[in-house]
C-alpha cells in the first residue's frame, strides 16, 4: 500500500479528547466527528485533512479509548498517521478500521510533501532520505490488509 | 519465571495470543459504537453471558438524542439477553469490581480505564467499539501479551498520603508515556498494605501511563472483598519473573501530590500549589468514589461547612447506599455539598458539574486534558483528602496529616 499527502505536523502527547472532545460523541453521525476534529487545538485544522498525512509527535491518541478518535480522521479524509510512537488503545482502533498507521521517526515540516509505503517500510518526506517503519504484526497485517476488522470477519465463515 | 500477565495469558511477552474473554463489557458511551459495527458484522452473539451492558457515562440522559442513543442500547441488552445495569447502578468498572471479575481471569472493556480491575490480579484492558463488536461476535480476541514494569512497593503510606498519591506519583515517574504497550506489577510488601479500594485507585491510573493493565497478586485481602460478594477466590503466588524495567517506590516517602493542568504526568508537592483558587470541589469517579473514599471525605469535613462548591458522585449504587448505612452521606450533605447520582458525573465533560470559560476544579478524577471537564476550564488532580481539605478552605490546601 502506497500512500502520499501532505504533512500536517502535531506536537507530543496528542490525546483522543484533543482529537475530539467528548462533547461531540452522542451522535450516529460520523460527519460530526470529521466536521470538529481537533477542534480544541485549532478549530481550521479538520478543514484541512483531507489528502494529509498525519506527522505527530510520540504518544498519538493517548487517554480515552473512544473508537471516534480514529473514525474522524478517516471520515476526514486523513491518508495516514506517522508518529514515532502510538497510545495503544488508538493504534488498534486505527488498524480494526483500516486507517493505516506508521510507527516512525519522520522530520518533516508542515505541507511537506510525504510518501508512506507500507509494504516497503518507509516513509519520507520531500526530498530527505527516506525512515524506516516499524514492522506491523503479520496480525495487523492481515486486518489491515482486508481493509478493517469488520472486512476481515465478514469473510470467515 | 513468568510474569503475573505472561501466567495469565499463557504466553511469553511479545508473542500474540487468541484468549476467550471470560468478560466483556462496554458502557453507555461505547456501546453505541460498538453495536452499530456489529451489526454490520452480521453474526450472533457468542456468549451473551459473558457479556454486560452498564449505563454510567451520561446518566441519567441529559437530552433526547442521548437518551434515544441508550434507549437503542437498552433495547438490544433486553432482546439479546446480555445483562445491563442501568442508569443508577453505577461506573462499569467500580460495578464490575463488585463481584464480577476473579484473579486470572481475561477481562475486557471498552474503555480506557478497565485496567482498573488488573488491581485483582485478572487481566484487564480497554478496547475500542470495533474490537468490542468482534468479541460480542466471536467471544473471543487476540492481545500481544506485554512486557511488564515491575513497581515494587516499601513500607507504609503516611502523612496524609492516600493510593491517589501513589498513582499520580509513578504516573509522573514513568511520564504519560513510559509504559506504553506494557503491564505494570505492583508487588513488594507495601502492595500488601494497600486496601483493596486504594488498589483500584492504584490500578486506575495505570493507562496515563500508557500501559495495558495495572496488576496486583491476589492476596488475602484480595480473597477477603471478594467473599464479601459471595464470590470465592485463593491468592495467587508471587514468584519472581523476567521484567522489562523495574522501579521501587517507598509508600512512606509518598507525599501528598496534585497534577496540574494539563497533564496527568505533572504531579508535585501540594504546597507547591496550595492557595491557588477554585471554583469547584469535585469527588467521585471510578478512581476516588468508592466508600471508603467517600467515608474519609465525610470525616475530614463533617460538622463543618465547604467554602466552595462541592459536587460528590459515588462511583455506584452500593456505594451510595453504603454512604447512607455509615452516615457519611448525612455529614456531606450537611457539610453544603451537592450529591449526584452514582456514574461518571462531570468527569468527561458531558452533565452534571461541568466547569465554564476559565473555571478551575480540584477533582478525584484521572484526567486533566484540556477541555474535558468543560470547555475552558482547568483541572487539577488530587487525593480525597486533598479534595476535602481544599473543600473547607475554598482553595487548594493541603490535607490533614501532612507534614
Ligand atoms: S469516571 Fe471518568 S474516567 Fe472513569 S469511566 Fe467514567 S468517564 Fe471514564
Amino acid at each position: 500500500m502506497r500512500l502520499a499527502g501532505r504533512a500536517i505536523r502535531l506536537p507530543p502527547d496528542i490525546d483522543t479528547d484533543m482529537i475530539i472532545a467528548g462533547r461531540y460523541l452522542r451522535t450516529k453521525d460520523r460527519s460530526v466527528w470529521a466536521a470538529r476534529a481537533f477542534e480544541d487545538l485549532d478549530p481550521t485544522l479538520a478543514g484541512r485533512l483531507r489528502g494529509a498525512v498525519i506527522a505527530a509527535g510520540p504518544n498519538f491518541g493517548c487517554g480515552s479509548s473512544r473508537e471516534q478518535a480514529a473514525v474522524a480522521l478517516r471520515e476526514a479524509g486523513v491518508v495516514a498517521v506517522v508518529a514515532p510512537s502510538f497510545a495503544r488503545i488508538f493504534y488498534r482502533n486505527a488498524i480494526n478500521l483500516g486507517l493505516p498507521i506508521a510507527e516512525a521517526e519522520l522530520d518533516c515540516e508542515d505541507g511537506d510533501p510525504v510518501e508512506v509505503d507500507l509494504e516497503a517500510g518507509l516513509v519520507r518526506a520531500g526530498d530527505r532520505p527516506p525512515v524506516p517503519i516499524a514492522p506491523l504484526s503479520p496480525r495487523m497485517r492481515a486486518i489491515l490488509g482486508a481493509g478493517g476488522l469488520v472486512e476481515l470477519l465478514k469473510g470467515t465463515a | 519465571m513468568p510474569t503475573l500477565a505472561e501466567r495469565i495469558l499463557g504466553a511469553p511477552a511479545g508473542e500474540c495470543v487468541d484468549r476467550a474473554i471470560d468478560v466483556a463489557y462496554a458502557h453507555d458511551g461505547t456501546g453505541v459504537l460498538a453495536l452499530q459495527t456489529f451489526r454490520t458484522i452480521g453474526k450472533p452473539l457468542a456468549r451473551p453471558g459473558r457479556m454486560r451492558l452498564l449505563f454510567d457515562h451520561i446518566v441519567p440522559a441529559n437530552n433526547s438524542e442521548t437518551a434515544t442513543l441508550q434507549a437503542e442500547l437498552r433495547r438490544f441488552a433486553h432482546e439479546s439477553g446480555v445483562p445491563l445495569c442501568d442508569v443508577g447502578e453505577g461506573i462499569c468498572h467500580q460495578v464490575m469490581g463488585e463481584g464480577g471479575v476473579r484473579p486470572g481471569e481475561v477481562v475486557i472493556g471498552a474503555d480506557s480505564h478497565t485496567c482498573t480491575l488488573g488491581a485483582f490480579g485478572a487481566f484487564a484492558t480497554g478496547v475500542g467499539a470495533t474490537d468490542m463488536a468482534a468479541i460480542w461476535a466471536t467471544g473471543e480476541t487476540w492481545l500481544r501479551v506485554p512486557e511488564t514494569t515491575k513497581i515494587s512497593l516499601s513500607g507504609e503510606l503516611g502523612g496524609g498520603a492516600e493510593a491517589k498519591d501513589l498513582a499520580l506519583a509513578y504516573v509522573s515517574r514513568l511520564g504519560m508515556d513510559g509504559a506504553t504497550y506494557r503491564a505494570l506489577e505492583f508487588r513488594g510488601e507495601g502492595a500488601a498494605t494497600l486496601s483493596m479500594a486504594g488498589r483500584l485507585t492504584c490500578s486506575n491510573l495505570a493507562i496515563e501511563a500508557g500501559a495495558k493493565t495495572g496488576l496486583f497478586y491476589a492476596d488475602r485481602t484480595t480473597c477477603e472483598y471478594l467473599a464479601g460478594f459471595g464470590v470465592e477466590a485463593s491468592p495467587q503466588t508471587v514468584e519472581d519473573a523476567d521484567y522489562a524495567d523495574e522501579h521501587d517506590i517507598d509508600l512512606g516517602a509518598v507525599e501528598p501530590l496534585v497534577a496540574v493542568p494539563h497533564r496527568v504526568d505533572s504531579a508535585r508537592p501540594v504546597d507547591r500549589v496550595a492557595g491557588t483558587a477554585i471554583d469547584q470541589v469535585f469527588v467521585g469517579t471510578c478512581t476516588n468514589g468508592r466508600l471508603e473514599d467517600l467515608e474519609r471525605f465525610a470525616a475530614a469535613i463533617k460538622g463543618r461547612r465547604v467554602r466552595v462548591r462541592t459536587v460528590v458522585i459515588p462511583a455506584s449504587r452500593r456505594v451510595l447506599a453504603g454512604a447512607i448505612r455509615s452516615g457519611a452521606l448525612e455529614a456531606i450533605v450537611e457539610a453544603g455539598c451537592t450529591v449526584g447520582p452514582p456514574g461518571c458525573g462531570p468527569c468527561l465533560g458531558m452533565h452534571l458539574g461541568v466547569l465554564g470559560e476559565g473555571e478551575v476544579c480540584l477533582s478525584t478524577a484521572n484526567r486533566n486534558f484540556r477541555n474535558r471537564m468543560g470547555v475552558g476550564g482547568e483541572v487539577y488532580l488530587a487525593s480525597v483528602g486533598t479534595a476535602a481539605a481544599s473543600s473547607l478552605a475554598g482553595e487548594i490546601a493541603p490535607p490533614e496529616g501532612a507534614a
